[in-house]
């Protein structure tokens, strides 16, 4: 197969979604000519035009709004939102108009929008750029979350979002954006609510998604050699969350760890093991459920500091040791 | 401050600037950072037309608003170094430096993120009487924000002493201004917030110096908030690596003749009948100080990654 990058893989999902629906268009600060603050979107105005590849100005809450107007008549607007942290810039327009139309109007509308944003640390960008804001998203009914963490989920996750009738936000992780993987031509769609097991095993369950996968199965990898059999789960879509796959193995191991990036308190990690303790699983469990996140710290720019308050390898590993206890 | 002063800010701005782009390259200096080179006659005439005990509020690029309102450049360097020594401890980088002592109240991550809490000092100022005058400096691309219109609306209505200062360098990020408003002239925004709004030149220094001054001493008598347009150009790249793509290398060139370092040697030269080789030597003193400023960097202690917790919460 073909080896694309994340980047990449993200704007032919756009491409592609363009090309076969007359209704979907694309704006955002500097996405035209520049290609986006990451270069996803490199080459699309040439393709599209600017009337369907819009640059707009720094108006973070007129884009969304101008999103949400748009979808409510049909249109099928994607927008990018240069850093997921701007996305407190338009929270109104994405919380209170677009999560809720639908449902606050008795259902009169549709509000198909995909809102882009490019999340985490590790750019030595600190505080008000290397956010994971996933929690304060999906705390709002009426939002769809997506964290791809792979190529492959990235261009499949987008085309199934742009095709969903409600506001799906789409974090994407900015130190993926350079990595590769493979990538079929053409179409095809991961389904949103579908959690992926990206390593099988009897021992622990590890539930993460993001770019904390990849440190994850490197964790299980080395805690092979302590004989451990690590299964991880990617969850992919955070709304709607698929349940099934995370109850299912803490069923099967009885050992789960959360991992996310973002910090620990009011972050999504307490909800995962809430689901998990009020299900069946809560019976087959042999240990308490460990979360390891980030610090409870805005991102400081020192790389140092900044790496060290993320979860790391030696850090998971040493989490996968403490649930075997 | 006399124009010898002034020019010595504004040299050590280009020269910081300067050194700032060298160091990334090199890998000396993580993360990313914009620099102001073309724009430093906004900085320090701003900085010269206020009280020391007023206030400054600034953006993603304001490095040269810092230095011009009296930071310590091995301070800002050793922030960009990621140093304790830092202003912000090395947590915060090139985009989150502040010193209420010289009433800078910080660059700001977030376009058009300080313009309402500088509304917010100037409150401050109104409720204590102190006298107190805030420069609010933000960019072209900012005031297509909702909060800049929100913002001149509440400081004209509550009549606030704070002067909004608009740096128009042509771009926001690779957006012209011509593609970004709707209006070009931000000035005329003024008049729909009944305030003054006045367009100024922003690489001559005495026009900015004499601009802000006069505004500044009218909201500082009471007169309220005014708006202030200067007109100047971004000779740096957006951000470190930015191949400018998005404008010609001819229009670089032309806009480098209004280079505000440029004008104000000559007015030195011509109007303060200084030699050439005074200038000589006080660019090669600034020069020492920015080396001198990158020895200290290089030596002086990184947080202690232990420590990552100071300052939350406590
Ligand atoms: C809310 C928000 N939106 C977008 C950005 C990304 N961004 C950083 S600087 C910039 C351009 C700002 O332009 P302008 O205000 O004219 O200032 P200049 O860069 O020209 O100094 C953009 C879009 C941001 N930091 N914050
Ligand atoms: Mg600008």
């Amino acid at each position: 197969m073909r080896e694309i990058t994340y980047a990449q893989a993200i704007c032919e999902a756009m491409s592609e979604e363009m090309r076969r629906d007359p209704k979907v268009f694309f704006m955002g600060e500097d996405v035209g000519a520049y290609g986006g603050a990451f270069g996803v979107s490199a080459g699309m105005l040439n393709e599209f035009g600017k009337e369907r590849v819009r640059d707009t100005p720094i108006s973070e809450a007129a884009i969304m709004g101008a999103a949400v107007g748009a979808a409510m008549t049909g249109m099928r607007p994607i927008i990018e939102i240069m850093f997921s942290d701007f996305i407190s810039c338009c929270f109104d327009g994405l919380c209170n108009q677009a999560a809720k139309t639908r449902y606050m109007f008795g259902g009169q509308t549709t509000m198909p929008i995909v809102v882009r944003a490019p999340a985490g640390s590790g750019t030595g960008a600190a505080g008000q750029h290397s956010q994971s804001p996933e929690a304060w998203i999906c705390n709002m009914p009426g939002l769809k979350v997506v964290v791809p963490s792979t190529p492959y989920d990235a261009k499949g996750l987008i085309k199934a979002a742009i095709r969903d009738n409600n506001a799906v936000v789409v974090l994407e992780q900015k130190l993926l954006y350079r990595t590769k993987g493979d990538v079929p031509e053409g179409d095809y769609i991961v389904p949103l609510g579908e959690a992926a097991i990206r390593r099988e095993g009897k021992d622990v369950t590890i539930v993460t998604y993001g770019r904390m996968v990849a440190r994850c199965l490197e964790a299980a990898e080395q805690a092979k050699e302590a004989g451990i059999d690590v299964e991880v789960i990617d969850l992919r879509t955070l709304v709607p969350l698929d349940k099934h796959a995370v109850i299912a193995s803490a069923m099967k191991t009885g050992r789960v760890m959360i991992v996310h990036e973002a910090c620990k308190t009011g972050g999504f990690g307490g909800e995962l093991a809430a689901v998990i303790t009020e299900s069946e699983a809560f019976n087959y469990m042999d240990a308490p459920i460990l979360r390891i996140c980030g610090a409870d710290v805005p991102i400081p720019y020192n790389p140092k500091l900044e790496a060290s308050i993320v979860p790391t390898t030696p850090v998971i590993l040493d989490g996968i040791k403490k649930v075997m206890e | 401050m006399t124009p010898l002063q002034a020019y010595d800010l504004m040299v050590s701005i280009r020269l910081f600037e300067e050194a700032i782009e060298r160091l990334f390259l090199e890998g000396h200096i993580a993360g990313t950072a914009h620099t102001c080179i073309g724009q430093e006659a906004v900085a320090v005439g701003v900085a010269a037309a206020l009280q020391p005990h007023d206030a400054m509020t600034s953006t993603h690029r304001g490095h040269g608003h810092f230095i011009a309102r009296g930071a310590d450049p091995r301070r800002v360097m050793a922030e960009l170094f990621g140093r304790e020594a830092g202003y912000s401890r090395g947590r915060g980088g090139s985009q989150m430096m502040m010193d209420p002592a010289l009433g800078f109240y910080g660059a700001n991550g977030i376009t058009g993120g300080s313009i309402p809490f500088a509304a917010g000092l100037a409150l401050d100022a109104q409720l204590k009487k102190s006298g107190r005058v805030t420069a609010c400096l933000f960019g072209d691309g900012a005031s297509n924000q909702g909060v800049f219109h929100e913002t001149l609306n509440l400081a004209s209505l509550w009549k606030l002493p704070i002067l909004f200062i608009v740096e128009n360098n042509g771009y926001a990020m690779s957006t012209p201004t011509t593609r970004g408003l709707a209006n070009p002239c931000i000035a005329d925004r003024a008049h729909a917030y009944n305030m003054p709004g006045v367009t100024v030149d922003g690489n001559d220094f005495f026009a900015v110096r004499e601009q802000v001054q006069k505004l500044v001493e009218a909201a500082r008598s009471g007169a309220g908030p005014a708006l202030i347009e200067c007109l100047t150009y971004r000779i740096s790249g957006h951000s470190r690596g930015d191949p400018r793509t998005y404008r010609s290398r001819e229009e670089e060139l032309s806009a480098q003749k209004q280079d505000p370092l440029l004008r104000m040697e000559s007015h030195l030269t011509k109007h303060e009948s200084l030699p050439i080789a005074t200038l000589v030597a006080h660019q090669k003193q600034a020069q020492a100080l920015i080396d001198e400023a990158i020895r200290f960097c290089e030596t002086a202690p990184l947080p202690d990654p232990l420590d990552y917790l100071a300052e939350v919460l406590t």
